[in-house]
């Protein structure tokens, strides 16, 4: 979980397994009032949120008016300040100043950029559909392969598979995202000695393109392709770790035994009989970590300047814009609030002992 | 006869925790893995302390820099130079000391937030360790680096900035863990014992408490300093670090931003990144071989 910036440590991804085991397995009570009080603590978090997005952008700045006028770019005399202050609600109680910030992100009135001249929600709204692109996709490469290798270093703990995965996993989890994602742009971007440039090198689309809707289709799966391997290779080891740990609990479970004396092959007690059990802790992890993941791609998407969010975010920091950085800030805790939610319900969706009840 | 653990007592006279000291020392020493990591922080350590000693400012300034501009590796420069004809390896080499003194400073100040509330909320466990925990729980739902980002944007650019931002967002996992430690120590017959020949709550926490969850905390911040120098780099990476600073990750950051990626100056990006793998896996390693010996039941897992 996002107890860091990038990402848990192995300690951490063992631990939050435990846990998810130990108390997130919801007691056996009617499904509506644990959807209503899931859905009320999710309630709860994103006004949290809000608060600290508050207190972090509203209260914290000393002057927002001077770094709301230095983001403008342009210089304002003492009566445009002075309008601005008022425009602004400077001069209102604090309490008051919340009230009026609450409602409006509950209107989705995410505030006013003052580095674009636009209002935050026209900024982000672009934004979502390029950002889902790139975490999706790698996403679910990252699963398949995650989840496939996983299982086979699970099955024999110690092997020389089990070996090599851990540390290529340990290896990756060390990299940092945006250093590999410039190797990769310098060496299939750009081109080094022999090596030709391969893939564009930033951008979702080539510019002026025109063509037909499949011909876009294959340019921006082409532009996609370094952007998504960098989160790939950053990502699946995460995943492998989780089911490796699945995999190996279920390994002494008697059921195993049953199958094997069933005459079933190595494989098939593998497949058809530990994965599905060793899936169910698996998917939930997989859902927390996604919302984490979408605030990941910052980096990747500002080293191949991939126009979603997070390169929103890297231009905001760079003005710096207050406002639209509390916009993305607002956006992004409420895409790890909302995927939490989603694992709690899957969890009890896909547990056959809960459901039963 | 007497047992061989009754005679080296007799002999040695040392007291338990002593002998636990030396257990564990054997056990690390015999941890491949855990060696190998221990030896890189070595060698990197020494390299960041002995730097200032061999490397002069002249060498680091970007104005009085005499090399050929962003120049492949050759015999005076075997890394290479930078866009203002600095020579990467000495820049590498004294990049070391930021990087390395923010993910152990941020990791302390990390591991204190954590333990303190931790141990509060394990042993206060009513309505105080409740409201704790609930805002432990609310913290880890904030996206991580989007929270440190506009920290060190409100804050200001900056070695400070960086190192709040990483405490802030990083002390949830020692919270948990060093909490669940507090209730199961607290649960065992000597600390009922204490209480009932007059401890303190205080007492109970920090002499009794404490130095149990002790390991647990020490396994846990050897990791936090792996993943703190990662965020440290990517928050510097941004163009959040101190403009003057020469670290790794301002080393990354001022190749993508002047042009060297395009020009396909690989020497340039090249090591501060492996150097940032290479002390990140030394960190994970002593942590992993560390946990491994105080906590088998984690071992091969």
């Amino acid at each position: 979980m996002a107890t860091n910036i990038i990402g848990p440590t192995e300690g951490e991804i063992a631990e939050v397994d435990e846990a998810v085991r130990a108390d997130r397995r919801p007691e056996p009570s009617a499904f509506w009032p644990y959807l209503i009080r899931k859905i009320i603590t999710a309630l709860v978090s994103l006004l949290v949120v809000l608060v600290i997005g508050f207190i972090l952008f509203t209260i914290m700045p000393q002057n927002p008016v001077a770094s709301i006028a230095r983001a403008s770019g342009k210089p304002m005399d003492a009566a445009q300040l002075e309008a601005l202050q008022q425009s602004l609600g400077l001069d209102e109680p604090i309490w008051q100043r919340f009230i009026t910030y609450v409602w409006h992100s509950i209107t989705l009135n995410l505030g006013y950029s003052y580095g674009y001249n636009q209002s935050v929600a026209s900024l982000v709204l672009p934004r979502i559909g390029p950002t889902l692109l790139l975490t999706g996709s790698s996403t679910l490469i990252s699963i398949v392969i995650g989840l496939w290798l996983g299982a086979r270093a699970g099955w024999r703990p110690g092997s020389l598979l089990d070996r090599i995965s851990s540390a290529v996993s340990l290896t990756l989890w060390s990299v940092p995202t945006f250093w590999l994602g410039l190797i990769l742009l310098i060496v299939l971007g750009t081109g080094v000695g022999p090596i030709p440039a391969l893939f564009p090198s930033g951008g979702m689309i080539t510019p002026g393109f025109s063509g037909g809707p499949v011909a876009e289709i294959f340019n921006v799966a082409w532009h996609l392709v370094l952007p998504c391997l960098t989160l790939v290779l950053v990502v699946f080891a995460q995943y492998v770790t989780i089911m490796r740990s699945s995999l190996i609990d279920e390994l002494g479970s008697p059921y195993l035994l049953t199958a094997r004396a069933k005459g079933l092959r190595d494989d098939d007690v593998r497949r058809k009989h530990a994965m599905p059990n060793a899936l169910l802790p698996t998917v939930t992890v997989i859902f927390l970590q996604i919302g984490g993941l979408i605030s990941g791609a910052i980096t990747a998407e500002t080293v191949y300047s991939w126009p979603g969010l997070g390169l929103l975010t890297y231009d905001a920091l760079k003005i710096p814009d207050l406002g639209l950085l509390q916009g993305t800030f607002v956006i992004f805790a409420a895409s790890i609030i909302a995927m939490n939610l989603v694992a709690d319900l899957l969890y009890r969706v896909i547990d056959p002992r809960v459901r039963a009840q | 006869m007497t047992t061989t653990g009754a005679s080296t007592l007799a002999r040695t006279g040392a007291p338990p925790r002593t002998q636990a000291l030396q257990r564990f020392v054997r056990a690390y020493l015999h941890n491949r893995g855990g060696m190998a990591g221990l030896l890189v922080l070595v060698v990197f350590i020494l390299m960041a302390l002995t730097a200032p000693l061999w490397i002069t400012e002249n060498d680091l300034s970007a104005a009085a820099a005499t090399g050929p501009l962003l120049a492949p590796p050759s015999p005076g420069y075997p890394l290479g130079t930078d866009q203002a004809g600095r020579s990467v390896l000495l820049l590498l080499i004294y990049g070391s000391r930021p990087s390395l003194a923010i993910g152990v400073i941020a990791t302390v100040a990390t591991v204190v937030i954590g333990a303190a509330i931790g141990l509060i909320a394990g042993h206060y466990s009513g309505a105080v360790g409740n409201v704790l925990m609930r805002v432990t729980d609310w913290f880890i739902a904030l996206p991580g680096l989007p929270l440190a980002i506009s920290l060190s944007v409100v804050l200001g650019q900056g070695a400070v900035s960086i190192t709040v931002a990483i405490a802030i967002t990083s002390w949830t996992g020692a919270a948990r863990l060093v909490r669940a430690q507090t209730l199961a120590v607290e649960a065992r017959p000597f600390v009922e014992r204490a209480r009932a020949l007059g401890a303190g709550n205080t007492q109970i926490m920090v002499r009794h408490v404490l130095p149990n969850v002790m390991p647990l905390i020490l396994v846990s911040s050897t990791l936090t300093v792996a993943s703190a120098i990662l965020s440290e780099t990517t928050l510097t990476f941004l163009g959040l670090g101190n403009p003057t600073d020469v670290s790794w990750g301002s080393m990354i950051n001022q190749a993508f931003t002047q042009g060297a990626i395009t020009a396909g100056a690989w020497w340039y990006v090249l090591p501060p990144g492996l150097a940032i793998v290479i002390v990140v896996l030394g960190f994970t390693l002593v942590g992993r071989a560390v946990e491994a010996i105080l906590n088998p039941r984690m071992a091969g897992r």
